[in-house]
């Protein structure tokens, strides 16, 4: 199982899509570690620069519809090869979701005020995300605040997770 | 229980319901090209499953970019290639035979009403102009596929677009989506299925009721549907005329899948097209729509008439109607990408190539390229296309560059004009 925990990414915008977490252009990559410089290329949002904001990151927290557009599993992965293995969201575009448990990763669903809490007390302060799967619960910490999240997600994508994705979930049941 | 037809094709090909309302369904078609098939095909060679569930329901294509650009994308055709040839799957489509795969795979009959199809694209939504469930998916989902012949959705909730009026001369299927999306938003349909029923749907081609569901995705639609009707009957005849014994007998079958009349919706919207006028996008996102009048004059450098939305023979037909005798403006770039081989026969055989190419278009053989920025026509930062394409994202086209969506008609007066304006069509 994958591990689900440490410095938080802050994208505060909604529709961001697929095109902007890895460009078209870099689908002709047939190893997911080929993906890995190209994580966020295309995204202007503010200050960020992919080059410097994205080292060092585990957990990517962003608004409603994160990952909508296209069906390609290469933005999962460049997450996945840049140590990025949860996405917390206000909502994600289906096949982005589907996609992101498929790989034994999370997609969590938290409503928009808990997003919003999110944002304002942690954004910029270089805190620290924590998952207790078992517990369904996130415990962010800075160096000033300390918040627990409940969240909710189905048994489905528990056993997808447990299983280490879609595969090894089918090949033992299908 | 009355059902809509995504439930009664759930109900047909349901392997089990898990909890959670999650629902493995038994696959009659998996669709695959290049770009996303050649991981998954790597990925199980390297877990020692190189196999596939039925090669006679497996269709591939490699169509992204083809002929190869350069050594990456020799190499994903060549392993899309082999991988066809060692698991015998017969229906694939190498380069003399292929095209754009949501306008092939249904010109060789491969959809048929009440279907379950995945692709690793997300506009297979395509397909359910036939009314077959058809859903874009990842690489896994297509994995899994491939291997087993199942797939997972939610339980589908339904958004029914009750579609009244007639179109004004000089607007399309392709307005009515993009307004649709302007209506509802990218995220507006997300994990729902977007039912096209109505008048106006009843009076679309199937050319047209195809543009209509490739756009479901930019709404978030897992898939759009039309009902089978004898529109659709007929397109299939020439595969299922050995099924049924006529026409008739096809459409009573097909008609089993259409929705209860009381059905339960999600949300059913009804929209009157009879004020409709061409539109087109201004930004980033398919749902920022304006009229094309109020985009008038918009700098334009170059034009794009193909893609699995529009790139189909009534497509290039109503462009080089506009065409016709006339020459593109000098500031633009015209490039017409037919969607298919036998599209391109077609439009050679209507003399439609001969007003392109008059008219001062390039005419590329069939492939995606353009639409996502891979070939054929990539945009220079801080350029602008006139695009009958279904994504208009940042860099969608080519680093830095910004497309506008719109219909071929649209697009083929822009470039007459050399910046976006309506197309003599439309009278309004």
């Amino acid at each position: 199982m994958k591990t689900f925990a440490g410095s938080i990414l802050f994208l505060d915008r909604s529709d961001i899509n697929t095109d902007e977490i890895i460009p078209a252009k870099y689908l002709t990559e047939i190893t997911k570690d080929a993906l890995k410089p190209y994580l966020l290329e295309d995204l202007r949002l503010g200050s960020f620069d992919p080059a410097k904001d994205i080292e060092g990151k585990s957990v990517v927290v962003s608004r409603a519809n994160f990952g909508c557009g296209s069906s390609r599993e290469h933005a999962p992965w460049a997450l996945e090869v840049n140590g990025i293995n949860l996405v917390i969201a206000e909502s994600f575009a289906r096949i982005f979701r589907q996609n992101m448990y498929n790989c034994g990763m999370m997609a969590v669903e938290l409503p928009a005020g808990g997003i919003d809490l999110l944002f304002k007390k942690f954004a910029g302060t270089g805190a620290r995300l924590e998952t207790d799967l078992k517990n369904s619960k996130f415990i962010l910490t800075s160096e000033t605040e300390k918040e627990e999240t409940a969240f909710s997600i189905s048994g489905f994508d528990r056993d997808l997770i447990e299983a280490g994705g879609w595969l090894g979930f089918a090949e033992s049941r299908y | 229980m009355a059902k809509t037809i995504v439930e009664k094709i759930f109900d047909a090909h349901r392997v089990e319901e898990l909890s959670g309302g999650i629902h493995v369904l038994r696959l009659d078609a998996v669709f695959a090209h290049e770009v996303t098939t050649s991981v998954a095909v790597n990925e199980l060679a390297a877990l020692g499953k190189d196999k596939v569930f039925d090669a006679s329901k497996i269709k591939a294509v490699i169509d992204h970019v083809t002929p190869a650009k350069d050594s990456k994308t020799a190499q994903q055709g060549k392993i899309l290639r082999d991988w066809a040839k060692r698991n015998s799957i017969n229906d694939f489509f190498d380069i003399g035979r292929n095209g754009v795969c949501h306008a092939l795979f249904p010109e060789k009959g491969f959809v048929r009403p009440g279907y379950t199809i995945i692709m690793g694209d997300s506009h297979t939504c395509t397909h359910g102009a036939f009314g077959a469930f058809a859903a874009g998916v990842g690489t896994t989902d297509l994995e899994v596929g491939i291997l087993k012949g199942v797939c997972a959705f939610r339980t589908p909730e339904t958004i029914r677009f009750n579609i009244t009026g007639a179109l004004r001369e000089g607007v399309f299927a392709k307005d009515v989506i993009l307004s649709i999306i302007g209506k509802i938003g990218v995220n507006g349909a997300t994990n729902k299925i977007m039912e096209f029923t109505g008048p106006l749907i009843d009076s679309l081609s199937m050319e047209s009721r195809m543009t209509l569901c490739n756009m479901a995705i930019e709404a978030g639609g897992t898939s759009g549907i039309c009902y089978p009707d004898m529109t659709t009957v007929d397109y299939l005849w020439p595969f299922i005329k050995d099924t049924y014994s006529s026409k008739e007998e096809a459409l009573a079958d097909y008609t089993k899948w259409i929705s209860d009349h009381d059905a339960h919706y999600d949300d059913v919207v009804d929209i009157d097209v009879s004020s409709l006028e061409p539109v087109t996008t201004f930004g980033y996102k398919p749902d920022n729509i304006k009229t094309v009048r109020e985009m008038d004059g918009t700098h334009i450098d170059q034009i794009y008439i193909g893609s699995c939305t529009n790139g189909r023979i009534e497509d290039l037909r109503i462009a080089a109607g506009i065409l016709k005798g006339k020459k593109i403006a000098g500031n633009v770039r015209g490039i017409v990408s037919p969607a298919t081989p036998d599209i391109f026969k077609r439009a050679l055989s209507e003399g439609l190539i001969d007003i392109f190419m008059d008219s001062g278009f390039v005419v590329t053989n069939p492939t995606c390229g353009a639409c996502l920025g891979m070939s054929n026509g990539v945009l220079a930062e801080g350029e602008a296309a006139a695009s009958t394409t279904n994504r208009n994202f940042n860099g969608r086209m080519g680093k830095g560059g910004m497309v506008h969506l719109m219909s071929p008609a649209t697009a083929a007066a822009t470039a007459l004009a050399g910046s976006i304006t309506n197309s003599s069509l439309f009278k309004g």
